[in-house]
């Protein structure tokens, strides 16, 4: 009598599990390689964020939350990312991740119902596309927005009025900093979350962060030095750490020493690689600098003057549109920030602005 | 054989070496007429120059190429547009006032603080390509047709940079935008 090889029902068992792995996989690639396309989808229900007929999240849908937000008027937001099969973002530079060709990610607003989802791509050659889908009434689906963006009717909207973006408007914040992905960074993923963080969206159960990206192999070479110690704000005092967010969130994709507009030498985005200061940046760059815009009548403008005229907060303020920061997708001025802002400034900078009032 | 072999070597170097700045200093002159060219026939000067009465009539005040509108021209609140005239347009042809509000024309001109001299050739173009100042911040306003700017090529947008960079520097700053006065 022979007696059964005890290994066998195990080799069994695993080659079944690996079988069914690789055709999990391969139906993944599949599936990914039929919602990519030459031409931006038509409809969002073809972008692969939705798994066909069941209304949920495609497999590899990943949702997650940004520590600081960007103001959107008060729109309700919902993120989720998708990146290929197999595949993982590589954190070298932990400020400006590297993202493998296919990454989808796809950020919902909505006033009670949603009304417009946009989607960014990375494209074969390196490149990113941008697309922007305008919710049906009904909730069904989400068609295509034109090139040159759109307003509709939303009653509950500021003003009755929503506007979706033009692909040129997508071009310029998300062009504006080293990595055209913004809120999906190691700062705005670290589980040190701030805790005065504005408007900030608690972690929902399965939304990842920084250590599951890492612990599910989505995320690569990460520096050992942020595994030890997550990235935060290094300000010393709490509210300085979450202006300093809070301006890193709403200023810093444009505002930053990697980007289009390192010229104006006005660094509001914060770095999280070992070694480096941004806080002094930050502080270095607002403190006796003049500023480039300068209100009709004024013989002199400071970014954080001594006589509390700071055009820094002065624009995200002003009701006029042409000088209102950030100059695109904002409409109302966002109180609990700028208050916080200028809270930062009256306690800790007003008195080192270098100039006598 | 090995010493006509290092002077040709030797020759060749000193010819390639004595080429590459020539071929730059070639596609340097190259960009520069081409943009003086652009430049000059693309209507700049219509608006970003301020214009003077001459002897024989309106004519751009060449003094002032291309600095935009002039800092010291105090203006009073332009006229409510009455009917289908909806623009109105100051003699320097540097103040524009319509339905968007009053625009003024920038200071093209290479002065660090007031002109062009910051800006970086990415700046420029980003801003034809998406009429957007600096490419990201207000909107580029009417008259500029940005709309059909946006068409030109990289090469033409480069040579009309680097000849604006070429010009004289104006210090002139031009006021900010006005937004429409408020209804009723």
């Amino acid at each position: 009598m022979r007696r059964p090889c005890p290994w066998a029902r195990p080799w069994v068992h695993t080659a079944a599990l690996i079988g069914a792995a690789v055709v999990g996989v391969l139906s993944a690639l599949v599936a990914f390689a039929e919602t990519l396309s030459a031409d931006l989808p038509a409809r969002l229900s073809e972008t692969g964020l939705y798994a066909a007929g069941s209304g949920g999240m495609s497999v590899g849908v990943l949702a997650y939350a940004p520590q600081y937000p960007l103001w959107s008027d008060g729109a309700g937001k919902r993120r989720w990312i998708r990146l290929p099969p197999g595949t993982a973002i590589d954190a070298t530079d932990p400020d400006a991740w590297s993202f493998p060709v296919g990454t989808r990610l796809w950020k919902e607003f909505g006033y009670g119902r949603p009304v417009e989802t946009r989607m960014i791509e990375r494209a074969a050659d390196g490149s990113w596309r941008y697309a922007t889908y305008l919710w049906n009434v009904d909730g069904s689906d989400a068609v295509l927005a034109p090139e040159k963006g759109a307003v509709v009717d939303v009653a509950e909207a500021p003003g009755g009025r929503y506007v979706l973006p033009s692909r040129n408007d997508c071009r310029a914040c998300h062009e504006g900093a080293a990595v055209p992905v913004l809120g999906f960074s190691a700062l705005q993923l670290s589980p040190d979350r701030d805790p005065l963080a504005p408007h900030a969206e608690p972690l929902a159960p399965r939304m990842v962060d920084l250590e599951t990206l890492a612990a599910g192999g989505l995320l690569e070479n990460l520096p050992d030095a942020l595994h030890r110690s997550p990235p935060r704000v290094r300000a010393g005092e709490p509210h300085a750490r979450a202006a300093l967010g809070y301006l890193h969130a709403n200023c810093g994709h444009c505002h930053n020493d990697a980007g289009a507009l390192d010229g104006l030498q006005m660094v509001l985005a914060q770095r999280t690689a070992p070694g480096s200061d941004s806080v002094a940046a930050t502080l270095d760059s607002l403190l006796g600098r003049s500023s480039r815009f300068r209100p009709n009548g004024a013989d002199s403008a400071q970014r954080i003057a001594a006589d509390g005229h700071h055009m820094l907060t002065m624009r995200m303020r002003t009701a006029n549109p042409f000088a209102r920061m950030p100059p695109l997708g904002v409409q109302t001025v966002d109180e609990t920030g700028v208050a916080l802002v200028e809270r930062w400034i009256a306690d800790e900078l007003e008195n080192h602005t270098g100039a006598e009032p | 054989m090995i010493r006509e072999s290092s002077f040709l070597a030797a020759a060749l170097a000193g010819s390639l070496a004595f080429a590459v700045p020539m071929a730059q200093a070639d596609d340097t002159a190259g960009k520069l007429a081409r943009g003086e060219y652009l430049v000059t026939t693309s209507a700049c000067n219509d608006c970003h120059t301020p214009w003077k009465m001459g002897a024989n009539g309106p004519e751009p005040d060449m003094s002032r190429m291309l600095s935009g509108h002039p800092q010291d021209l105090e203006l009073p609140a332009p006229p409510q547009p009455v009917g289908p005239w909806v623009t109105a347009v100051t003699a320097s042809n540097t103040a524009w006032a319509g339905p968007w509000g009053t625009s003024f024309t920038a200071n093209l001109t290479p002065d660090p603080d007031t002109g062009l001299g910051r800006w970086t050739l990415r700046n420029f173009v980003e801003t034809m390509r998406t009429g957007r100042h600096m490419g990201r911040g207000r909107p580029v306003l009417p008259p500029m047709p940005v709309a059909m700017y946006r068409h030109l090529s990289d090469q033409d947008l480069e040579a009309m940079f680097v000849y604006l960079r070429s010009i004289p520097a104006v210090p002139n700053r031009v006021p900010e935008p006005l937004p429409p006065a408020p209804e009723g």
